[in-house]
């Protein structure tokens, strides 16, 4: 038990994935001027993440290894989260239409995000169990929506602020990364276990 | 021949795809605690990215249409993958530093991106242009990126000690400073574009 807490706390604070490990930096950039959208946006990447996650354990544990193609992994595991997202789509469009019209516009985005790719890789070198992975990846994107959010927020502030003309828009949205990066800081120093 | 050379600076400088485009923020990010770091993982991706941007552009007129953009992605990931065996090979010390960032080149939007715009609507020989001076363009702004936070950080330059450690902010090898360099650069670009 005491493993996935650790997992928990530790992927959506201390390691968050925007904040320490530097993954889903352009959505994270670009989708993130609105609180509705970045909600919208993190539901969308917490579901492909961990259908990806589980997809991928499997592939690695009863397809790759075994036929010792551990050296495919990168083509093979792009390929089935561009696949997931493809179907994703198409599933979605036919059974839940208004949740397809909500999420539309980020699904297609999701496939060149690192974070889904660096998950799934992640969970493969860390050596975690099914069970372990999938706690990982949500956990994880829970962490992702975290950051989505609070940055949206401090965002939409920022709108309204007067600033010299070379600061507006990225540079200081990154400056303000950076501000709330070294908060994230703080929670390095919890220890669980 | 001017042609060729204007290629080649259009990505170094007008089109430069971090501090103007602003493409590939995440291995800018995650791998410039160092210039050499910055420098090593911009050549890796220039690497990739003049491969499948001659790849890409030598199979343009055989893709269908409606499936190029994952045949895009199987080209690059084939060369990540030979460019990964490689780097694990000969140089098992840079694996270890640039770690999951390796395999990311895959998803860095400057491949697919250059792709897409230029490999898949130019002949070769230009498309191998394209490659270099966008590569060259990246490569640069990751090793000034990682320069200023090594500098600033450590005291150090390409590991040639510039001041005592002990006046470096520490703060700028670690996360938040990655953020903070970068926002201050693109602000400068900013500023120098304004002027023009």
């Amino acid at each position: 038990m005491l493993t996935y807490i650790s997992i928990i706390v530790t992927a959506i604070f201390i390691n968050n994935i925007v904040f320490s490990q530097f993954l889903g930096i352009c959505p994270f950039l670009g989708v993130s001027k609105k609180t509705s959208s970045a909600l919208g946006m993190g539901a969308a990447v917490t579901f492909v993440i961990t259908l990806a996650t589980v997809v991928t354990w499997l592939l690695q544990r009863f397809v790759l290894d075994p036929l010792e193609l551990g050296y495919l992994q990168t083509i093979a595991f792009i390929l089935v989260i561009a696949f997931l997202v493809q179907m994703l789509e198409i599933i979605m469009k036919k059974i839940a239409p208004s949740l397809y019209s909500a999420l539309g516009v980020f699904l297609p985005l999701i496939t060149t995000n690192c974070a889904v790719l660096g998950v799934a890789i992640l969970v493969i070198q860390k050596g975690y169990t099914l069970m372990e992975s999938v706690t990982y990846g949500v956990s994880t994107s829970l962490g992702f929506t975290l950051a989505l959010w609070i940055f949206a927020g401090i965002r939409e502030q920022l709108e309204i602020t007067e600033l010299p003309k070379g600061m507006q828009g990225v540079p200081i949205a990154l400056i303000c990364a950076g501000l709330l990066a070294m908060a994230f800081m703080g929670f390095s120093g919890i220890k669980i276990g | 021949m001017a042609n060729k050379w204007k290629l080649i600076y259009n990505g170094i400088i007008p089109g430069n795809p971090v501090l103007v485009l602003l493409l590939g923020m995440c291995a800018t990010l995650g791998t410039t605690s160092s210039a050499m770091n910055g420098l090593m993982m911009g050549i890796a991706t220039m690497v990739v990215l003049i491969c499948s941007n001659a790849v890409i552009s030598m199979i343009k007129s055989v893709v269908p249409d409606k499936v190029r953009i994952p045949a895009y992605i199987v080209v690059i990931a084939s060369f990540v993958t030979m460019l990964q065996l490689i780097i694990n090979a000969y140089l098992p010390a840079l694996n270890a530093t640039l770690g999951i960032f390796i395999p990311l080149i895959v998803v860095n939007c400057i491949l697919l991106g250059r792709a897409e715009a230029f490999a898949g609507k130019n002949g070769v020989v230009d498309s191998i242009c394209d490659g270099l001076g966008c590569g060259i363009g990246f490569t640069f702004a990751l090793t000034l990126l990682g320069a200023v936070r090594e500098l600033l950080g450590t005291g150090r330059l390409f590991d040639c000690v510039i001041y005592p450690e002990d006046y470096g902010m520490l703060l700028f090898v670690l996360a938040p400073g990655a953020f903070l360099a970068l926002g201050y650069l693109i602000a400068i670009v900013n500023k120098l574009r304004n002027l023009k």
